[in-house]
């Protein structure tokens, strides 16, 4: 993989939850900011977004749910994603979330939970960072 | 003591206060800001004065309560004769989890239900189904037959307490299974009284909660217009809603324009299909939000029902003028609410609340102080309902009419309000209208750009939230947040197997083929009727997943085009 392409993200909405504008607002800051980001739009399966993060050769998957649906989902796609091999590929996500909730998304895998009120700009520099790191220092964007 | 009198003192218009008595003392210490705005980001002067009001006429442009343009109020004696309704949107877990909580809401004061449905029944789709895996009970209650219904509203006597519903795509569905459980306890059709929120304009536009394509799902809605002047003078078979346009993003004035935009449409459409707007439009409700911005919010509500009654006048000349008059349901704004220091939340929330009681607001729901975490607890929603309660019977402002109309900022950003909406009708107007608007994407990418624009804002500390980008605290102490039993989601899917089971199956395949043909009928033509069949359905236990199948069947799926 080549060391100096843009950060390619996508940003996935999953399950019947409609809520959308956290994931636009940051899907858009992340392309301000240089990254490639591919919305997903509404009402995914978990098998659409990680198809959708395989074709597209993703570097992080950020999903977000406002549906109290995340028990459920983010561990479903984490599963999904070490079955097809992607254990290069970032997991994150936002919304409403309870912090009892946390610790156990992070044992599945869920690297960071961005809850409401978090800014555009820890959410920039933390994707970029933890590509970063998984690239080996040297992501662009 | 002699008072030595300054120069300014006497400036005879704003200008020149402005000029001689405001900027030289703003030289000498600058204010707290470069620029005031509102939430919305319109920009605010310092004063306002007579001047800023030049052409507005009282008579005309506010006239009394209860009178045309109703500026100060649909009803003559307002919240002197009774109160709005007290409303606290309720819904979770399973049918006997909200049944429960109805009865204690109204044990403490609530005066009408409102009902939240779980995800899967608002996408139209049964617990059974693989994409509500995660998903039964946890957003609102499950439901997706008759047998839940008739468990959801047990005890509850359904010719007294009026029942608020909140699902757009399967609404006629969901009405019709309501109006059958009333049936069958015995109470006629046209006794019951609610409302059913079915604005399927504002599912594309903001809430995506969607079925079938647009011009389909618009003719659902004239359907259940038809139905309900025909048959529930009790009932509002809409609520046209800028509540989830403004929590997507929209300043205060796009919630107002494309909200009543949305309004116009769906009468435009019922007197195309034959309705009689006197026969119809009175029973059309409106639904706004209720954010931060004191001011500008209530001007909302009164430019709201100005333009409402002026253009309804101006395009149809109803003989019934309750055609004319906005009447509007209203909740506080669920995206203030912060996380951080939760506790905060509960003056926000009654900042809005207030707002929505000075707008002259018909009915009125408080958010809970826990909501950016979950459903809310019994304590807090309690604490939301005694807000409302407070200020109705202890803050004195329910005991005179529309109490700050003639306010110059109020009157003026109500007339911006108006001239504002005048802008955006012009531009939908020139697109074809809000059908033709939506399908280009225009209301989307509007309120897309307003919410990157005050994220933006926050980002770089140009709007202050308190607890997020200023007095922030390292340490949050823990609320208690309200948990949904997992084992739901198992306890459904087993109801409704076992509806499958012992339901007439003969009976059921003779109400499915019957809404096939009035699905066909009505694609075919705008005057066809589907409630009949949705009634029978809803008796013969059809589920909620089974019938919307086959809506998909006959006018297709509407799918995200995804953009951002």
């Amino acid at each position: 993989m080549s060391m100096k392409r843009p950060i390619r993200v996508v940003v996935a909405k999953a399950g019947l939850d409609g809520h959308d504008r956290g994931a636009k607002v940051v899907a858009r800051a992340l392309r301000d900011a240089g990254m490639e980001v591919i919305y997903t739009g509404v009402h995914q399966t978990p098998e659409q977004v990680v198809e959708t993060a395989l074709q597209e050769d993703a570097d992080a998957v950020g999903l977000s749910l406002l549906s109290g649906a995340h028990n459920y989902l983010f561990p479903r796609i984490s599963e999904l994603m070490r079955e097809k091999g992607m254990d290069d590929v970032l997991l994150f996500g936002g919304g409403i979330i309870p912090e009892d909730d946390i610790p156990r998304l992070r044992e599945h895998g869920v690297e960071r939970i961005f809850p409401p009120g978090s800014s555009l700009e820890d959410i920039v520099e933390y994707v970029r960072d933890a590509v970063g790191r998984r690239r080996g220092g040297a992501a662009t964007a | 003591m002699k008072v030595e009198k300054k120069p300014g003192a006497t400036s005879s218009s704003k200008r020149e206060w402005l000029e001689s008595t405001y900027a030289p003392a703003v030289a000498k210490a600058p204010e707290r800001k470069p620029r005031f705005s509102t939430i919305s980001d319109t920009a605010v002067d310092p004063l306002y004065a007579a001047e800023d009001l030049a052409g507005l006429d009282p008579q005309r442009d506010l006239g009394y309560p209860g009178v045309f343009p109703y500026t100060r109020g649909v009803y003559p004696s307002m919240y002197r004769g009774r109160l709005w309704t007290m409303r606290e949107f309720a819904g979770f877990g399973s049918p006997e989890d909200t049944n429960e909580r109805f009865h204690y809401l109204l044990k403490h004061g609530v005066t009408g239900l409102s009902t939240a449905f779980d995800m899967p029944a608002l996408m139209g789709r049964d617990p059974d189904d693989p994409l509500s895996r995660g998903e039964v009970g946890r957003e609102g209650v499950a439901v997706s037959t008759l047998a839940d219904l008739e468990i959801l509203f047990r005890g509850i006597p359904l010719d007294e307490v009026t029942t608020s519903m909140t699902i757009n795509a399967p609404a006629s569905i969901v009405w019709a299974m309501y109006l059958a459980n009333g049936e069958s306890q015995g109470v006629p059709i046209e006794k019951m009284g609610g409302t059913i929120q079915n604005d399927c304009l504002k599912e594309y536009i903001a809430q995506r909660e969607w079925i079938v394509p647009i011009r389909a799902a618009m003719g659902l809605v004239i359907d259940t217009l038809r139905f309900g002047a025909a048959r529930t003078p009790r009932w509002n078979p809409i609520s046209v809603s800028g509540y989830h346009m403004r929590e997507a993003g929209a300043t205060a004035l796009q919630e107002l324009a494309f909200t009543l935009i949305d309004g116009l449409e769906y009468v435009k459409w019922g007197v195309e299909a034959g309705l009689d707007p006197s026969a119809f439009v009175p029973r059309i409700s409106f639904f706004f939000d209720v954010h931060n911005d004191l001011f500008e919010e209530i001007a909302k509500f009164r430019a709201a029902r100005r333009i409402w009654a002026r253009e309804i006048e101006r395009r149809y000349h109803p003989h019934d003028e309750r055609a004319l008059m906005l009447r509007t349901h209203a909740q506080t704004a669920g995206v203030s609410l912060t996380a951080q220091q939760p506790y905060n939340n509960v003056v926000r929330v009654t900042l809005q609340a207030l707002a929505a009681v000075l707008g002259g607001t018909q009915s009125l729901h408080t958010n809970s102080l826990d909501e950016t975490y979950a459903l809310p607890t019994e304590e807090a929603v309690t604490l939301a309902l005694r807000t409302q309660q407070i200020i109705a019977h202890e803050s004195g402002v329910a005991d005179t009419i529309d109490p700050l109309a003639g306010s110059y900022y109020l009157e003026h950003l109500t007339n911006e309000m108006e001239q504002g909406f005048d802008r955006y009708l012009e531009q939908i107007e020139g697109l074809g209208g809000m059908v033709e608007a939506v399908e280009r994407g225009y209301p989307q990418r509007e309120i897309t750009e307003s919410s990157f624009h005050f994220q933006q804002q926050v980002d770089e500390g140009e709007k202050v939230i308190v607890g997020i980008n200023k007095y922030q605290v390292p340490e949050e102490t823990p609320i208690p947040v309200l948990r949904i039993d997992p084992d739901v989601e198992r306890r459904q899917i087993e109801r409704l197997a076992e509806v499958r089971r012992t339901r007439d199956a003969g009976r059921w395949r003779q109400a499915m083929d019957r809404l096939r043909e009035a699905a066909v009928a009505a694609r075919d033509s705008s005057r066809a009727e589907l409630m009949p069949a949705f009634l029978e359905c809803a008796h013969a236990y059809a589920s909620i997943g089974e019938q919307v199948r086959v809506l998909k069947e006959v006018f297709g799926e509407y799918r995200d085009p995804g953009y951002f």
